[in-house]
């Protein structure tokens, strides 16, 4: 397995913060997932052999937990909230629209690997719903008319420096204040 | 009717929320007279901190709405073994989102918090376990953490003193199950957060690493920090009798101006909440039912009555409107506050179809560890699918309950309740709907989809 030195240097800075190695498990696994996507055997045998378990301690957690992956999701990943609040205010028509601008169906990634769509349990915005994430942004109050033209800034590549959508994060109000300076860098590769 | 003034929010957790020139950096929290309350805690001796966090009548923000002062004096201090104090930021009940206004905003309010609370239990660490979907969050938390250390509020040899306390922020990966306090434990281990059984795993005597162990909610222990500021007994006067301070209420669903929002607990019932504060239903529409306290508190329909006494002693006779929005109040109405999330539906909303959603929820988020929830979960969602489907019968809403009586009492955690909570009294309240969807099983014309 080929990970970078940066992602080495950090899953050594993170063990030695838990009292128990084993601790460090879902932060290693993460910062693994973020750069190359998912967890196969062969990453959970390096994860174990680095926290002195078994392959199995760490295949079990990537087969429970909802975000962690055996297979990777699409280049850019969008997370729909289905949750009751998020439905009453019409998560389920997003989702809908999401899939055929994206022509993606929801818990797939497209054939050419671009997108991914998951229709996912509630993302704590219940406010500002139907909430949508496009990989690290939070997009509130995404009806499907929206989502529609979410989903064409985002085809064009233009929704990072759209006007029309601010992210929750983007939105928070920071020493820096330029957008694309809380713009948030896919570690995706 | 007459009308009433507009009840005022009191903002102390969320004082700098939503001020546009208030940053979650550490300069800015410190020109508004932050760590001030460490410096005080760190002159005080621990076990006053915790006296005056139990006078206070503080109770938890999670859920469980238990004293945050007792769960500390449960502390298995005679062990030796080191104390670890946890921070449960996985904000993960549906309907509930003020941890999050919290974490992305006022981060430092939460770690001095965190390490006058840590000071006072003498914690030999402490984690912030956060929801993994708040990426942007975990990484706000990280850098206020590392700016704190710096200026000696958190870390080694903290305000020059000899008490020296680490504070790592912790990643969960979208399950919901971790924001049950033992299932957090085992998963903060590494292992899956399949909950432990109490007794004896009580989490201040066995917790992580079978060492005592605090684990309390954001907003929890951001009010510690308050009640150092306020004193227990002043804070203890803010609210009412064993409902003490303020509370966050999030408020979702069919209301004009959904959102969170601060008040002194019982300053305002649920009717005024929803016209009042949160502008009323959408034009057309009238209420059918609110959830009160998260998905999984009971469902209240919209023209119910409750009466009967309170436990100091006076009598009530409450329409859903007039419950006062506190810990108590819910509680008399046979529901709960819960972690506070306010779900308004009205009249637009399909009532099967709303509780396949919830059904679906819990099915999903199950553990798996104990075989009624692990299944009888799973059942409700599949019943409530078909009904929703076209397949619904006479019979169904006599088999959900029959389900939903065989989950609840008879799991290892609270999970079992809140999978089952909803269903029996969907049922008690909107029979009629599950039997009328035998007959009519279109959806009505005016009704979002929900599953």
């Amino acid at each position: 397995m080929n990970l970078s030195e940066d992602t080495i240097e950090q899953i050594d800075q993170i063990i030695p913060k838990y009292p128990e190695k084993r601790s460090a498990a879902l932060m290693i696994i993460h910062l693994i997932q973020d750069e190359i996507g998912a967890i196969d055997l062969e990453a959970c045998e390096w994860i174990a052999e680095k926290l002195e378990v078994q392959p199995i301690n760490i295949q079990e957690l990537i087969t429970f937990y909802p975000m962690l992956r055996e297979k990777p999701w699409g280049k850019k990943h969008l997370r729909v909230c289905r949750t009751l609040p998020c439905a009453l205010r019409g998560s389920y028509a997003t989702c809908q629209s999401l899939e055929k601008k994206l022509g993606v169906k929801e818990g797939h990634v497209r054939d050419d690997g671009e997108y991914s769509l998951e229709f996912m349990e509630c993302l704590a915005d219940c406010g500002e719903g139907p909430v949508v994430m496009v990989d690290e942004q939070t997009y509130e109050n995404v009806d499907a008319e929206k989502a529609g033209l979410l989903a064409d800034l985002l085809l064009k590549g233009k929704l990072d420096d759209s006007k029309k959508f601010i992210s929750y994060e983007q939105a928070l109000v920071s020493e820096s204040k330029t957008k694309a300076s809380v713009k948030s860098k896919s570690s995706k590769k | 009717m007459i009308k009433k003034n507009t009840p005022k929010e009191r903002r102390i957790i969320l004082k700098h929320a939503d001020d546009p020139k208030y940053s979650n950096r550490i300069d800015c929290y410190l020109r508004e007279g932050g760590y001030a309350m460490l410096k005080k805690s760190f002159k005080m001796k621990p076990e006053e901190i915790g006296e005056e966090v139990l006078q206070s009548g503080v109770r938890g923000r999670g859920g469980a709405g238990f004293p945050a002062g007792m769960k500390w004096k449960f502390l298995d201090r005679k062990s030796g073994k080191p104390i670890y104090l946890i921070c449960n930021a996985d904000e993960s009940e549906p309907g509930t989102f003020k941890d999050r206004q919290i974490i992305h905003k006022d981060p430092h309010q939460l770690i001095e918090g965190m390490m006058i609370a840590a000071f006072a239990i003498q914690a030999k660490q402490a984690f912030i376990y956060i929801r993994a979907e708040f990426f942007e969050g975990a990484k706000i938390l990280e850098r206020a953490i590392e700016e704190a250390k710096k200026k000696g509020f958190c870390g080694d040899k903290i305000l020059g003193s000899n008490y020296s306390c680490d504070l790592v922020v912790h990643r969960g990966a979208g399950a919901y199950i971790c924001g049950e306090e033992t299932g957090l434990i085992e998963s903060l281990e590494g292992k899956r957060p399949n909950p432990r059984i109490k007794p004896p795993y009580f989490p201040a005597v066995l917790g992580l690493y079978q060492c005592p162990t605090i684990v309390n909610n954001v907003e929890t222990l951001c009010n510690v920090k308050h009640v150092m500021e306020i004193g227990g007994k002043a804070f203890s006067e803010i609210g009412k009798p064993n409902n003490t301070g303020t509370r966050i209420w999030c408020v979702s669903g069919h209301v004009k101006k959904p959102g969170y929002y601060e008040f002194e607990c019982g300053a305002l019932t649920l009717g005024e909440m929803i016209y009042d504060v949160c502008g009323g239903l959408l034009p057309g529409r009238s209420l059918q039912a609110v959830i009160p306290g998260g998905s999984s508190s009971k469902i209240l329909r919209a023209d119910e009555r409750f009466s009967g006494k309170l436990k100091d002693g006076t009598e009530f006779d409450w329409g859903v409107e007039d419950i006062p929005l506190d810990f108590d109040g819910p509680m008399a109405a046979g529901t709960m506050s819960g972690s506070g999330g306010i779900i308004v539906m009205d009249d637009s909303v399909d009532m099967v179809e709303a509780m396949a959603n919830i059904n679906a929820f819990y099915a999903h988020e199950s553990c798996g560890q104990c075989t009624p929830c692990r299944e009888g979960s799973l059942w409700m969602r599949k019943i409530t699918k078909r009904m929703c489907d076209g397949g619904a019968r006479e019979e169904d809403a006599d088999l959900l309950l029959s389900v939903a009586n065989q989950i609840e009492g008879r799991t290892i955690c609270a999970f079992g309740e809140a999978a089952a909570w909803p269903t029996q009294s969907f049922i008690a309240k909107f029979r009629d709907h599950f039997e009328d969807k035998a007959k009519n099983p279109e959806r009505k014309k005016s009704s979002l989809q929900l599953i």
